[in-house]
């Protein structure tokens, strides 16, 4: 498993994202990584599953995985949560929580140092005003084995 | 927002003479009444596409009651302020109030124009781009709306979802306080200058 550590290592915004623990990994084994978010308190930031169509959700890509091949990423069940300018509950994020990215190591990886590379895309609110979107860079560094 | 873009939107707002900055994460402005005329800056001009492409100018509307309204199709607070807007220019129009809406949205019409059909907007909208937020103070949270006097200045700004009273409350003080020089609106809403003395 890769595991990021407490610190938190990119603030932008509303949004911090924790920096991630290097790994080690051998070919062909199936791995996950740990993500560790923290939205700022007093404000929310919206699920990756958000309530309205034009509402940005929250989402982690990949542009470079190196020697990884990129799984799916699981979200955490997000809170419905009612706020003043809502009429409906909405699907968000608030705290502390966490992605977990799968990957699997190729079989033919060779062995060495690598980071897979990803932008996570997020839009935060308070409870009287939005923010624009944000895109932040997330690095899960790993060694093949 | 990275720093020297916030500490330059701090600036240009305290130049413009309408934010405090508190201890909060995010500056916070305290603007809910309209000022005193002499406290008034006068409101950048800006020129801006609406939908069918035309330009837009803030100047074009010198004599009127201007609300301009900084939002986004994401901005779920906005979406509680737009069908207010939408019954004041119904009910002011011919008063001197005129709406415009300015759209932060970065996908530009083509996230606009369905979201403003579905809610029938009958304000004109216009393409917003960053360059007129910073003329503004560097507009970072959404909804921000402006309360622009028939003179042009900016009277009253209010950040985030403000009560529909407070709007009220702006937008009758300033229809009832005509420019100087100005009497009154013609039947379109136009304001009527009295000709200067001498001319026919």
């Amino acid at each position: 498993m890769l595991l990021c550590l407490p610190l938190l290592a990119q603030n932008s915004g509303h949004l911090s994202v924790g920096e991630p623990q290097k790994v080690s990994a051998k070919r062909g084994a199936a791995v996950e990584a740990k993500i560790r978010l923290a939205v700022q308190p007093g404000f929310h930031v919206n699920s990756n599953t958000p309530s309205d169509e034009y509402l940005i959700p929250l989402k982690l890509t990949w542009k470079s995985t190196g020697a990884l091949e990129a799984g799916p990423v699981a979200y955490p069940k997000p809170a419905m949560e009612k706020y003043e300018f809502s009429e409906k509950p909405l699907s968000v994020f608030t705290g502390n929580f966490e992605l977990t990215a799968h990957f699997k190591v190729a079989a033919n990886a060779p062995a060495g140092p690598g980071a897979a590379v990803g932008q996570l895309r997020y839009q935060a609110c308070s409870d009287k005003a939005c923010f624009p979107p944000k895109t932040v860079e997330v690095a899960v560094p790993y060694s093949v084995q | 927002m990275s720093v020297l873009r916030l500490i330059a939107a701090i600036s240009t707002a305290l130049a413009l003479g309408y934010v405090s900055v508190g201890c909060s994460p995010t500056p916070s402005v305290k603007a809910a009444s309209v000022k005193p005329d002499k406290e008034r800056k006068v409101a950048p001009d800006f020129a801006l596409k609406d939908a069918d492409g035309k330009l837009v100018h803030l100047s074009d509307y010198k004599g009127k009651v201007v609300i301009v309204d900084f939002w986004a199709t994401w901005c779920e607070p906005c979406k509680i302020e737009i069908p207010w807007f939408m019954d004041m220019q119904r009910k002011n129009k011919d008063k001197g109030l005129e709406v415009l809406g300015v759209a932060m949205d970065d996908e530009g019409w083509e996230a606009v124009k369905p979201f403003a059909q579905s809610l029938g907007i009958n304000y004109r909208l216009v393409m917003g781009n960053d360059q007129t937020a910073q003329m503004y103070g560097g507009v970072d949270a959404l909804p921000t709306t402006f309360l622009i006097d028939r003179a042009g200045k900016i009277a009253a700004v209010h950040v985030g979802l403000t009560s529909k009273k407070d709007f009220e409350d702006g937008i009758e003080a300033l229809l009832n306080n005509s420019a100087p020089g100005i009497v009154r609106d013609d039947q379109a809403g136009n304001a009527v200058v009295p000709p200067a003395a001498g001319s026919k």
